[in-house]
C-alpha cells in the first residue's frame, strides 16, 4: 500500500520514482501554512500591479537597467544593495534555522507553497488521497480522462498565470497582460513566460519533494546550523512504543502510538516520522496535525509527535537563547540596520570621472598645465537636476567648460568634458584632485569624486 | 591547425563523451558484492562509518544522457571537432559580421533623413550632434582628446586654425581620406648653428624676441636665420611664414603650435623633422559616419568660436607672450 516508503527489495543507485500521494490534513499548523501560503502567493500576485507615482511600483526594467522599487530607483551601480539584501536573507535564514529549524521549508519556500496549490488542485479533481490512488491505477475512463484533463487545465492556467506575474516584474504588467490577451507578446516575453510557466507547472506539479530531496542545497545545509536546541519535528518514541492498534493492543501493554499510519498518509515527502529525524523531512508539521486528531480521537493527549527539540527528548531542559541564536541575531541586526542606513542615505546620484588617457597634459598660457576629464554623472532621481562641476583639492584649480551647469534628465545618464587647470610652477608628477558634482537645486545630491591630475614629471 | 593535430583533437573530444558515458553507466551500478538489495552505497570512511543508500530518481541518471545528447548535436552544428566546421557553418567572425551589418543598417536608418542636409545644417541638428558626439568618443577622442582640443602633436579641432583649411568640404575629405603631412629634418644640413639661426628667426615671425630685447648677437642669428628661412624654409610655409594649406604646411606666425611651442619643442623640429598621420576613415566608418563627424567639428569648431564660421580668415596672432626663460641659448 504504502510503496514509497518501504525500500523496495531491489535497490541500485538509482530508482524510478514513486509519486508520493499525501492525504489532506486539517489542524493549527496546516491552517498556519494556508495563512502563509495566501499571503505569500497574495504578495506575488499583487505587487506587481500596485501603482506608484503613476507608475508601476516594483518594476525590474532590464534593457534600460532601472530597478524600481517605489519611490527608489534603483541602478547597477547599486548592486551592492542587492548584496547586502542577499546576506540579510543568508542571516535569515541561519537565524531561523537555529532557532526553529526549517520553517522556510515547511511554510515559505516557494516550492512548497505552489506545490501546496497544486496538490489542492489536484485534489480538487481528482478526491482525496485514496481516490487518486485508484485513479492512477484504474484504466482509463471517460471520468479518468476528464478528472486528469480538468486537473491538467487547472495547472497549467495556473502555471502560466504564475509566468505571466513573474515576467510583469520585468516588464509593465498591464502592457504585458493586454498583449497575452491579444497574442502581441515580444518574442523574448513570450521564451519567459512559457519557460517559467513550464517550469511552475513541472515544479510544482511533478517534482514537488524531489527537488527539496535532490536539488535544493539548502536542505542539505540547514542541519548545519542545527543543534540540540533546535526545533524539530519529532515522535516521543518512549510515550509512543511499543505500537500497535486498540483492537489488537487490548491484552498487550502497548505505547499510545496506534500505528494508524496517518503520519506517515500525510507526509508531503513520503517519510515516517517515527524514524526520527530525517533529511527528508521539511518541517512541514502535517504529522503533528495528523497525530493530534487521532490522540483527541482516542483519547489521548496530543504531542505524541510535537515540535520538540534533542536535549528535550533526551530529558534535558529546552533552551532558546544559545550563544549561535545571539550571534546570528546580532549579525542579523547588524546587517539590517546596515542596509536600512544605506537605503536613508543613498544619494541618488553617481560620477565617474575619467581623465583622457592619450593627451598627458596640455601647456597653456599663464604658466598653467591643463588636463582633461570625461564626467559620467547618473541622475538616478526621478528629478531633473542641474549640476555644478567643481574642483578641489588641488592649490589654484580651476574648471574650464563649455557649460557651466549640467542638466540631466531624470533617470539619465550624460557625459560631460571638463578641462581642469592648475599653475604648474611648483607641482611635478601625479597629483590628487577631487571632482565635485553637485545639484543645484539639493544641497544633498553633492558627489566628490577621486581623480588625478598629471604635471609634468619633473 | 595541420590534419594530425585536427585528428587529435577531434579523437579527445570524442573518448571524453565516451568516457562521460562509461562514468554515468559504471557509477550507476551498486557496488556491493552481495548484489542486489543493497541497504548502504557500501562507501565506508573511518573504519565504520557508511553511508545509506538513497537511491535517485531515475530520470535524474536521463538528465545525463541528454545533456550527453545535446554534446553529440552540438558537435555536429558546431565546429569543436578539429577543422570540422559543424553544419551550420558558424564562426564567431561571421556572427560579429553579421551583427555589424545589422547595426550599421540600424544606424543608415535611423539617419535617413540626414543624407539631404549639407554638412553646415547637420551640423546644428541637436539629434545628429547627440549621435555625433558618441561617434566622436568611440573613433576621435583617443588622439584629438574628449573635448576636441587635442594635444601635443593632434590638431586642436576648435582653434579655428586648420592646417589643411577648415570649410565643411575639406574637413570632410581629411576625414575620409586621410592625411599625411612630413616636416623634413634639417639639423644635419643646418648643423646646430644653422639650426639655431633658423629657431631665432621663427620665435620673431610669431612676435617673440621682441627688438627691444634683442642683443647684436641675436639680431645677427636671426638674420642668419631669415637667409636660410628665404631659401630652404618659404618653399612650404611660404615667404612671410603663413603656411600653406594646401599642402598642410603649418603658419608659424600665430601661437598655435601642434608640436609644442616651447623652445626646446620648436628645436626640436627643426632639428629632427616632424611626420603626422590621419588615418582615412571612409572604408573604416562608410560614408554616412563620416559626415556625422565631419559636422561634428565643425559644430565644435563653431562652438568655441562663436561668430566665427569655421575656416574663416584666421584672425591676427595675438602672439604667444614670451617669458625670460624662453629665449634662444
Amino acid at each position: 500500500m504504502i510503496a514509497s516508503i518501504e525500500p523496495a527489495a531491489e535497490q541500485g543507485l538509482y530508482a524510478s520514482h514513486q509519486k508520493v500521494y499525501s492525504r489532506e490534513v486539517s489542524g493549527y499548523y496546516a491552517r498556519l501554512r494556508v495563512a502563509a501560503v495566501a499571503a505569500l502567493l497574495g504578495l506575488f500576485y499583487g505587487v506587481p500591479w500596485l501603482r506608484w507615482d503613476g507608475r508601476q511600483a516594483v518594476l525590474f526594467d532590464l534593457p534600460a537597467r532601472h530597478f524600481r522599487v517605489w519611490g527608489i530607483t534603483f541602478f547597477p551601480q547599486d548592486f551592492i544593495l542587492l548584496t547586502a539584501l542577499l546576506v540579510i536573507a543568508a542571516l535569515s535564514l541561519f537565524f531561523f534555522t537555529a532557532l526553529a529549524g526549517r520553517l522556510w521549508c515547511g511554510y515559505a519556500c516557494p516550492q512548497t507553497v505552489w506545490t501546496e496549490i497544486y496538490v489542492w488542485m489536484e485534489r480538487l479533481t481528482e478526491g482525496g488521497r485514496q481516490r487518486q490512488i485508484k485513479l492512477d491505477r484504474g484504466r482509463w475512463s471517460t471520468e479518468k480522462v476528464l478528472r486528469k484533463t480538468a486537473k491538467q487545465a487547472l495547472w497549467i492556467t495556473f502555471s502560466f498565470l504564475t509566468g505571466l506575474t513573474f515576467v510583469g516584474y520585468f516588464s509593465p504588467i498591464e502592457r504585458l497582460v493586454a498583449g497575452a490577451a491579444t497574442l502581441h507578446l515580444g518574442s523574448w516575453e513570450t521564451f519567459w513566460v512559457v519557460f517559467y510557466s513550464f517550469a511552475t507547472y513541472g515544479n510544482a506539479g511533478y517534482l514537488r519533494e524531489q527537488v527539496c530531496k535532490y536539488m535544493c542545497p539548502y536542505a542539505r545545509f540547514q542541519s548545519a546550523m542545527f543543534d540540540r536546541h533546535t526545533l524539530i519535528i519529532s515522535y516521543d518514541a518512549p510515550r509512543g512504543e511499543p505500537r500497535g492498534s486498540l483492537r489488537h493492543g487490548k491484552n498487550r501493554r502497548l505505547g499510545d502510538c496506534v500505528d494508524c499510519t496517518l503520519c506517515v498518509q500525510v507526509c508531503p515527502t513520503g517519510i515516517d516520522i517515527r524514524k526520527g529525524l530525517q533529511y527528508e523531512c521539511i518541517a512541514c508539521a502535517a504529522c503533528i496535525d495528523a497525530c493530534d486528531g487521532v490522540m483527541d480521537k482516542v483519547g489521548r493527549s496530543r504531542g505524541l509527535i510535537r515540535y520538540s527539540t534533542q536535549a528535550e527528548m533526551d530529558g534535558r531542559p529546552k533552551q532558546f537563547l544559545r550563544p549561535r541564536v545571539i550571534v546570528y541575531a546580532a549579525l542579523l541586526l547588524t546587517a539590517i540596520g546596515g542596509f536600512t542606513a544605506a537605503i536613508a542615505l543613498r544619494v541618488p546620484v553617481n560620477v565617474d570621472v575619467i581623465r583622457d588617457r592619450n593627451t598627458l597634459y596640455r601647456v597653456i598660457d599663464g604658466g598653467r598645465l591643463e588636463n582633461v576629464y570625461s564626467v559620467r554623472i547618473i541622475n538616478k532621481d526621478r528629478k531633473r537636476h542641474e549640476f555644478r562641476i567643481d574642483v578641489t583639492g588641488l592649490p589654484g584649480a580651476s574648471v574650464d567648460s563649455d557649460r557651466a551647469a549640467q542638466e540631466v534628465g531624470p533617470e539619465d545618464v550624460k557625459t560631460v568634458v571638463i578641462r581642469v587647470r592648475a599653475p604648474s610652477a611648483e607641482a611635478r608628477g601625479a597629483q590628487h584632485l577631487l571632482v565635485v558634482t553637485q545639484a543645484l537645486d539639493a544641497p544633498r545630491l553633492r558627489v566628490a569624486t577621486p581623480a588625478t591630475f598629471l604635471f609634468k614629471a619633473s | 591547425m595541420s590534419p594530425a593535430v585536427a585528428f587529435l583533437i577531434g579523437a579527445v573530444v570524442l573518448a571524453n563523451i565516451a568516457g562521460a558515458l562509461w562514468l554515468i553507466w559504471w557509477t550507476a551500478r551498486s557496488k556491493d558484492p552481495a548484489g542486489a538489495g543493497a541497504q548502504t552505497t557500501t562507501h565506508v570512511w573511518d573504519d565504520d562509518l557508511t553511508e545509506y543508500n538513497n537511491p535517485l530518481p531515475r530520470w535524474w541518471l536521463w538528465l545525463f544522457i541528454l545533456t550527453i545528447l545535446f554534446g553529440l548535436g552540438y558537435l555536429l552544428l558546431y565546429p569543436g571537432l578539429g577543422t570540422f566546421g559543424g553544419l551550420l557553418h558558424w564562426s564567431s567572425i561571421s556572427q560579429y559580421q553579421a551583427e555589424k551589418e545589422t547595426a550599421g543598417q540600424a544606424l543608415e536608418d535611423r539617419l535617413a533623413g540626414i543624407k539631404t542636409e549639407s554638412l553646415v545644417q547637420l551640423s546644428h541638428d541637436p539629434r545628429a550632434m547627440a549621435t555625433a558626439r558618441n561617434l566622436f568618443a568611440l573613433n576621435c577622442s583617443t588622439c584629438h582628446g574628449s573635448d576636441a582640443r587635442g594635444a601635443k602633436g593632434f590638431p586642436n579641432l576648435t582653434d579655428g586654425d586648420w592646417l589643411w583649411g577648415g570649410d565643411a568640404n575639406t574637413i570632410y575629405q581629411t576625414i575620409a581620406h586621410g592625411r599625411d603631412n612630413a616636416m623634413p629634418a634639417w639639423g644635419g644640413a643646418l648643423g646646430p648653428d644653422g639650426v639655431e639661426n633658423v629657431l631665432s628667426y621663427v620665435l620673431t615671425l610669431s612676435g617673440r624676441l621682441p627688438e627691444a630685447s634683442r642683443t647684436a648677437g641675436m639680431t645677427a642669428q636671426i638674420e642668419a636665420g631669415r637667409g636660410t628661412f628665404k631659401t630652404l624654409c618659404a618653399a612650404c610655409h611660404g615667404p612671410d611664414g603663413k603656411g600653406n594649406p594646401t599642402i598642410g604646411a603649418p603658419n608659424l606666425t600665430d601661437s598655435v603650435w601642434l608640436h609644442g611651442g616651447e623652445i626646446e619643442d620648436i628645436r626640436e623640429t627643426i632639428t629632427h623633422g616632424r611626420l603626422n598621420h590621419m588615418p582615412a576613415h571612409a572604408e573604416l566608418l562608410g560614408e554616412t559616419k563620416v559626415r556625422l563627424l565631419a559636422a561634428y567639428v565643425l559644430n565644435v569648431s563653431e562652438a568655441a568660436n562663436p561668430g566665427r564660421a569655421a575656416g574663416a580668415a584666421r584672425p591676427a596672432s595675438p602672439g604667444q607672450p614670451a617669458p625670460a626663460a624662453m629665449s634662444p641659448r
